[in-house]
């Protein structure tokens, strides 16, 4: 008979620490609620459009980022950010492990919060275990209904916060308390609510253990010089293992004599595991270098008086004694892929032109003559102002002599900003003898107050099939 | 069949259903993972709302026809059916963003006069736009798709030759009531020669090249008593739009395939088989087809191909 695959979740009730990296998680937990639930607040001035910094508008297929409007044709600067995203985490991931794990990824923030309120109501881990035992009671009821009433109420609170990116704030909260908002809202709401409960509140651990594909690639980018959370086993064991600071074993020379190392088996560090695994069993695919351990057998080894560093963040060389080496090719390749994706980015919104503009000749027919003589050709110029003025602009045909641009009646062209429109556009030509079948020219397209760098399109002029 | 025996397990071991079959061969009672059961379950709490809302279970000739409803206007009477996708396309069509933004458009070039939707690059983007359809569905099969006819057959609407007028009042004019094009066969009144004769003065008129008397005697019998085409296609064969005889010497050629001919004799013998049999040529009405706001876009469309005057 073979092993069954399936093991039930073995329930974490992780005891909370003080310290340096709780304290910088919780400093970059508090920026990042701080961003996500106030940014779609933040009101912004502009010569037309919505007055919110940052909106996602999609019916109107446009995103503000502040004075950066990005059009649906932008949208290859997407590209750019996710490069450059996950370049920056194989980039931290080489240099100091699963950084991204311990402190910026949502499911630790928002895991954090769910594990902060669960203390609040229900206590300190001891009492979180006594509650877990005890049988079904009105204390139990009433105290972990109202923890998951908070965890759904934390939850809802980050579906709306994430459904105001896509509208206007205000408005929207107005509309969807009022039953007034698109379902779209509802669904989104709904949805992330629900997943949010069930990610950060039931499954917790098991997301980045099972679910997440970043936690499996991100361990096999270590190398031996990668910072990582460890346990220095040399430091906390001597040849007779670790021991419990018994009558004979309290100070370090009695301790190092009776060939015990510094680790008083205390095991605080596995208390407050968010993942539940004991980091002296060195590196595991569980860990995603929260730190907190650290913090743990800090406090141990500052009240025993001896110095800090149990655990901490080190490489594998250094552990072995050699010197940890940051200046690596993998290290410097990957800084130098996110200068470049990084410069291009830049560059593409730099230079992003004022007018989106894309010609396309009419293909049936390609060509037709004129009584004239001359051969026609038609085009559809399409225009995009991407400005946040209104465009006055003139179109010429450029490129080739001889060519006569025919734009029928229409005088003005004139554009909103974001104003989208076509131009028909048609142009003569007398064929010369030793004309090619096609001939390449272009439009140039320029704002008459001269509000605008002149922009070109290229096309051709078909004489023949 | 299988043999009974108790269901087992031992630490370590999967359960099994206790069916044995041929002594050893066993099934493993696994459970099925928690969170596909519980979706399995919600899908079929899913579907019972879904009986109750949609229409679902066929019964004899008719069927349950579900709680929700759709409510869309129907010859302008207000219409509300049990849910379904063809009064869901019905009402999207009346209602939805794009329909309505539509028929605002349709709206505002309607009620504009001509000179002010071929000066307005906005009313042309959209009529461009919306008439490429209309163009589709009436015009196309005649004209094609793109407006360059079929020699020999339908006009080409991309070039500046029009036989019956390419102003946007002519061309309404010929959208609304039609045309009907006709040339008589020469075939009594003219011997074979004098055809020939006939075609080289036409061709000549075009840029081509040919026997000087011939073209002589053409012209003679073209602006004469004996041949009379200057009656209809005038004193220069410059045409006559109010009889939609064309323009005879822009070398633009819509019914004689004379760009298609790969010598003079050809051309020649083609040109006079026209003047032999004559031709008559129908383009239909559309008054009672089209609205007089699809009739405009569909002018102004068909002005903006390519010679609109």
């Amino acid at each position: 008979m073979s092993q069954s695959l399936f093991e039930a979740r073995v329930p974490i009730h992780p005891r909370s620490v003080s310290g340096r990296f709780r304290n910088l998680k919780t400093g970059i937990l508090v920026l990042a609620y701080g961003v996500f639930f106030l940014l779609p607040w933040l009101r912004w001035e502009r010569e037309t459009g919505p007055s919110q910094a940052v909106l996602f508008d999609i019916p109107n297929r446009q995103f503000y980022l502040f004075d950066l409007i990005v059009f649906a044709q932008d949208i290859f600067w997407l590209a750019g950010l996710l490069m450059i995203a996950a370049l920056m985490l194989f980039f931290v991931t080489g240099l100091a492990g699963r950084v991204f794990c311990g402190y910026f990824c949502f499911q630790t923030l928002w895991t954090d919060v769910y594990m902060f309120l669960e203390r609040r109501i229900q206590g300190e881990r001891p009492a979180r275990l006594r509650l877990a035992k005890q049988p079904w009671n009105a204390e139990k009821v009433l105290k972990l209904g109202a923890t998951h009433a908070s965890w759904l109420l934390v939850a809802f609170a980050t579906g709306l916060g994430f459904v105001l990116y896509w509208a206007d704030a205000p408005s929207m909260v107005v509309a969807f308390f009022t039953g007034e908002a698109a379902n779209a809202a509802y669904i989104t709401a709904g949805l992330l609510t629900l997943t949010t409960y069930t990610f950060a509140g039931l499954a917790r651990e098991q997301v980045c253990t099972y679910m997440c594909p970043y936690a499996r690639f991100q361990s096999v980018m270590f190398d031996r010089d990668t910072l990582i959370v460890s346990y220095d086993q040399e430091r906390g064991e001597g040849p007779a293992g670790r021991a419990k600071p018994s009558r004979d074993l309290k100070t370090r020379e009695e301790r190092q004599k009776a060939g015990v190392g510094d680790c008083i088996d205390c095991g605080y560090c596995v208390q407050v595991c968010p993942t539940g695994i004991d980091i002296r069993d060195g590196l595991q695919i569980q860990c995603i270098h929260c730190a907190l351990c650290i913090d743990a057998c800090d406090q141990i080894m500052d009240k025993q008086g001896w110095p800090r560093g149990l655990i901490r963040y080190t490489s594998e060389s250094a552990l072995e004694g050699k010197k940890t080496r940051f200046l690596k090719l993998k290290t410097v390749g990957y800084g130098a892929a996110i200068l470049v994706v990084t410069v291009l980015l830049a560059l593409s919104i730099a230079n992003r032109p004022d007018l989106d503009a894309s010609v396309s000749q009419v293909r049936q027919p390609l060509f037709v003559q004129m009584a004239d003589g001359s051969t026609q050709n038609s085009y559809e110029i399409a225009l995009n102002n991407k400005t946040q003025h209104r465009l006055d602009l003139e179109i010429d045909v450029v490129g080739l002599e001889g060519a006569l641009l025919d734009l029928g009646r229409v005088q003005e062209i004139v554009l909103d900003p974001s104003q989208r429109t076509t131009v028909l556009a048609r142009v003569r030509y007398h064929a010369e003898p030793g004309d090619p079948a096609r001939l390449p020219i272009g439009f140039e397209i320029r704002d008459r107050d001269g509000a605008m760098d002149p922009v070109r399109i290229d096309s051709q002029l078909s004489l023949r099939p | 069949m299988s043999t009974n025996e108790k269901p087992s397990k031992k630490p370590g071991e999967v359960e099994t259903t206790g069916h044995v079959w041929d002594s050893n061969l066993q099934e493993y009672n696994n459970p099925l993972p928690r969170w596909w059961l519980w979706g399995f379950y919600a899908t079929v709490v899913f579907t019972v709302v879904y009986w109750i809302l949609f229409p679902a279970w066929p019964i004899g000739g008719t069927f349950t026809k579900g709680l929700n409803t759709i409510t869309f206007m129907d010859d302008g009477e207000e219409v509300t059916t049990h849910w379904n996708t063809r009064s869901l396309l019905a009402r999207d069509m009346q209602t939805g963003r794009h329909a309505v933004r539509q028929r605002e458009m349709l709206e505002r070039v309607g009620a504009m006069e001509y000179d002010e939707i071929l000066a307005d690059v906005d009313a042309m983007s959209f009529v461009n736009a919306y008439a490429k359809g209309s163009f589709g569905t009436w015009c196309a099969a005649c004209h094609q798709t793109g407006g360059a006819g079929v020699i020999g057959l339908y006009p080409n609407l991309r070039n500046d030759q029009w036989k019956w007028g390419g102003t946007v009042a002519q061309i309404e004019e010929t959208l609304v009531l039609g045309r009907n094009g006709y040339m008589p066969g020469y075939r009594e009144s003219l011997n074979s020669e004098q055809l020939d004769q006939v075609a080289s003065y036409v061709l000549s008129m075009n840029g081509f090249d040919l026997d000087a008397d011939a073209v002589a005697a053409g012209a003679e019998i073209f602006n004469g008593y004996l041949g009379g085409c200057y009656q209809c296609h005038g004193m220069d064969a410059q045409g006559l739009a109010s009889l939609g005889a064309p323009n005879l010497s822009n070398n633009l050629w819509a019914l004689v395939d004379v760009p298609g001919a790969a010598n003079d004799e050809e051309r020649v013998r083609r040109v006079a088989a026209f003047v032999h049999d004559g031709v008559q040529r129908v383009m239909p009405a559309f008054a009672d087809r089209l609205s007089e706001t699809e009739i405009k876009v569909l002018t102004a469309y068909v002005h903006s191909l390519g010679g609109g005057q």
